[in-house]
């Protein structure tokens, strides 16, 4: 389906194990149907995860590019071990596509040149953004926690100084990242012996308080909001302080769908109630919520008049 | 060399109880959301700040400023006083995270001593290394997740000191990357300087005399009649997951992080500064855990053994661990 499109869509990495031909499929389905302009690409999570798809990886960004898509490589998140140090550097020397950093140790090993900041650095304020800048930085994505009346201010100054700003607005939020693996630690076994079983959770593990209450999803070394974050209210007001990118992040949903739902509100073809319906009847596996964008407890959900 | 004694300064009082004890240089924040420490009654206004620096110096003890959260946009100004204030009492050093921050004391403040704060999550060389690249820090303050072999690996391949926590906390969660507490409870971590906001903990007694403790609207964790409730922090409570059976420390277990045994070996790695966490702590408990540790210090550059039973007790009826600095089985 054809969506005309006024602001930048882009499709986030996917942060938790899939097997490679769950992603291959994924990724063929996205550049022949979802109307997003950028794919990130990369396993950000956990360095042991990262043969699996990277023989893949030339093949799956060929077909993105031939569905018309731009391709982002992104970094790991957590660089300590030798190995992830090589990784890294190797990374950096990246010249086929842009890359986005999400480790400080990036920004040595790129040194200057120009690359994308990710979400998982700290960009929270204009003076971080014009060093970064200075250094190379041609886009940023906000931390999931920066607030609406932040991210404004942000987006002037990037404006001002010809970077974008690109928000989630789509997705569990990154909450946390440990050394720990919390997957092998429910397994009672270590990181170093994990046998990949955070591959059992596509979606995520569960971690619900011992009342019921559904709460976090544990993502290997990483903690996520159980919640979805959705921004499809607040799309117009994101619009209007100069936010350049929404970020779609994927999850076990028809993504597809969730695309063209954002895609739709950004183009203007429908408001934030109709977009919320949508949304609503795909029958989503977590609720909805947009506290962190109104300064308030992530998990909350606000309606549309907060917006 | 002499590592130095780097002690938690929660207020004017601790500053002082500290300094007496012992320590070689003691660390505070302001009064507000510049420091990671953002508690109600603690910390220091700026002329306590003034005093306490003066004390500390006629006693040969430096004072490092911790101004280590993250300003967001439109309150950078908080955070740019914060340093200047440092500049004008003399502060031996400050401790910061943000690379704005960062950038704004090596250009303005070019004099004052830089410290990586922990909260910048700079866990490898190459982290390191931008920072003293970038901003020409002396100081950087390593996580709490390296062993002794690789602290020493990191040693040798930056150029900058060292500083290892060796009491307090024990967490495995990258520092400065934490937006649990904002999940719950409205209130960041890296941008309020708050975790686990005591305004939001409850603790909600059941008829069957059990305690659940809880925070914001999520229970972390329940306790039995017989058995002492702990305060809910979101990586030290107890969950369900589909595979087991019962709730478990989905993160980690409550137990404090004592690295006493391990002086010799830290000493001998390379290690210029230990870190004494507990800001939040009382006078006595500061009087206590500076007092010991300048004792096992000094017995372990003297060539003498440890006496440690002061800082195991300390511990006492509390779990401990070396953490991360004595292997890697918890990972």
């Amino acid at each position: 389906m054809a969506v005309d499109m006024t602001g930048n869509l882009t499709l986030g990495p996917i942060l938790y194990h899939w097997d490679t031909d769950q992603k291959r499929d994924f990724y063929a389905r996205i550049a022949d149907e979802a109307p997003v302009d950028t794919v990130y690409l990369g396993e950000v999570i956990c360095s042991k995860r990262t043969p699996f798809f990277d023989a893949h990886l030339p093949e799956v960004i060929d077909r993105l590019e031939r569905g018309g898509k731009q391709v982002v490589l992104a970094s790991l998140s957590e660089v300590v071990i030798r190995r992830e140090r090589k990784m890294m550097q190797d990374f950096c020397a990246t010249d086929s596509h842009e890359i986005e950093l999400n480790n400080t140790a990036g920004l040595y090993d790129i040194d200057g040149r120009r690359h994308r900041v990710g979400p998982l650095m700290n960009v929270y304020n204009e003076a971080t953004l014009k060093w970064l800048a200075d250094k190379g930085a041609t886009h940023v994505t906000l931390p999931n926690e920066v607030p609406g009346t932040v991210a404004g201010k942000m987006a002037q100054a990037a404006a001002d100084l010809g970077v974008g700003i690109e928000v989630q607005v789509f997705g569990r939020a990154s909450l946390a990242v440990s050394a720990r693996c919390y997957h092998a630690r429910a397994h009672c076994r270590t990181k170093d012996n994990c046998l990949f079983v955070c591959e059992e959770d596509p979606d995520g593990m569960p971690l619900t308080t011992v009342t019921g209450q559904p709460f976090l999803m544990v993502n290997g070394i990483q903690t996520l909001s159980q919640s979805y974050v959705s921004l499809i209210d607040e799309i117009g007001a994101m619009q209007d302080m100069g936010i350049t990118h929404f970020r779609v992040m994927p999850q076990v949903a028809d993504m597809v769908a969730v695309t063209q739902i954002f895609a739709k509100r950004i183009a203007g073809d429908i408001d934030g109630d109709e977009g919320a319906a949508h949304l609503a009847a795909l029958d989503l596996a977590a609720p909805l919520s947009n506290g962190f964008w109104h300064g308030r407890e992530g998990h909350r959900r606000f309606g549309p008049q907060a917006a | 060399m002499r590592p130095e004694l780097v002690c938690p300064a929660g207020t004017p009082a601790a500053l002082r109880t500290a300094v007496d004890a012992g320590a070689d240089a003691v660390y505070c924040g302001f009064q507000n959301a510049t420091n990671a420490r953002n508690f109600p009654g603690l910390n220091f206004t700026p002329d306590e700040l003034a005093q306490g620096v003066e004390y500390a110096h006629a006693r040969g003890t430096k004072v490092l400023l911790a101004v280590n959260s993250f300003p967001t946009a439109g309150r950078f100004g908080l955070w740019r006083d914060a340093v200047d204030m440092g500049a004008r009492f003399g502060v031996d050093a400050v401790i910061v995270a943000d690379i704005g921050v960062a950038a704004y004391v090596a250009e303005h403040r070019p004099d004052l001593r830089l410290h990586l704060s922990v909260q910048a999550a700079a866990s490898s060389p190459e982290a390191i290394r931008y920072y003293v690249r970038e901003f020409g820090v002396k100081r950087v303050v390593l996580p709490r997740i390296l062993t002794i072999p690789e602290i020493k690996e990191v040693k040798s391949e930056i150029p900058c000191e060292i500083e290892t926590f060796i009491f307090g906390n024990h967490g495995l969660m990258v520092e400065g990357r934490c937006s649990l507490t904002n999940y719950a409870t409205g209130l960041s971590t890296n941008m309020d300087g708050v975790c686990s906001p005591a305004a939001q903990v409850h603790y909600d007694k059941e008829p069957d005399g059990s305690v659940a403790t809880r925070l914001g609207d999520f229970t972390i964790d329940r306790f039995g009649p017989d058995e002492q409730a702990g305060y809910p922090t979101i990586c030290k409570g107890r969950y369900l997951a589909p595979n087991r059976d019962d709730a478990y420390y989905a993160f980690e277990e409550p137990v404090s992080l004592n690295l006493a045994r391990l002086l010799p070996q830290l000493i001998e790695a390379g290690v210029e500064a230990f870190k004494i966490e507990g800001r939040q702590r009382s006078r006595a408990y500061v009087r206590q855990v500076v007092g010991a540790f300048r004792t096992a210090v000094d017995q372990v550059l003297a060539g003498q053994e440890p006496e440690l039973a002061d800082l195991v007790a300390l511990t006492e009826g509390q779990k401990q661990t070396q953490g991360a600095a004595a292997s890697k089985k918890w990972r």
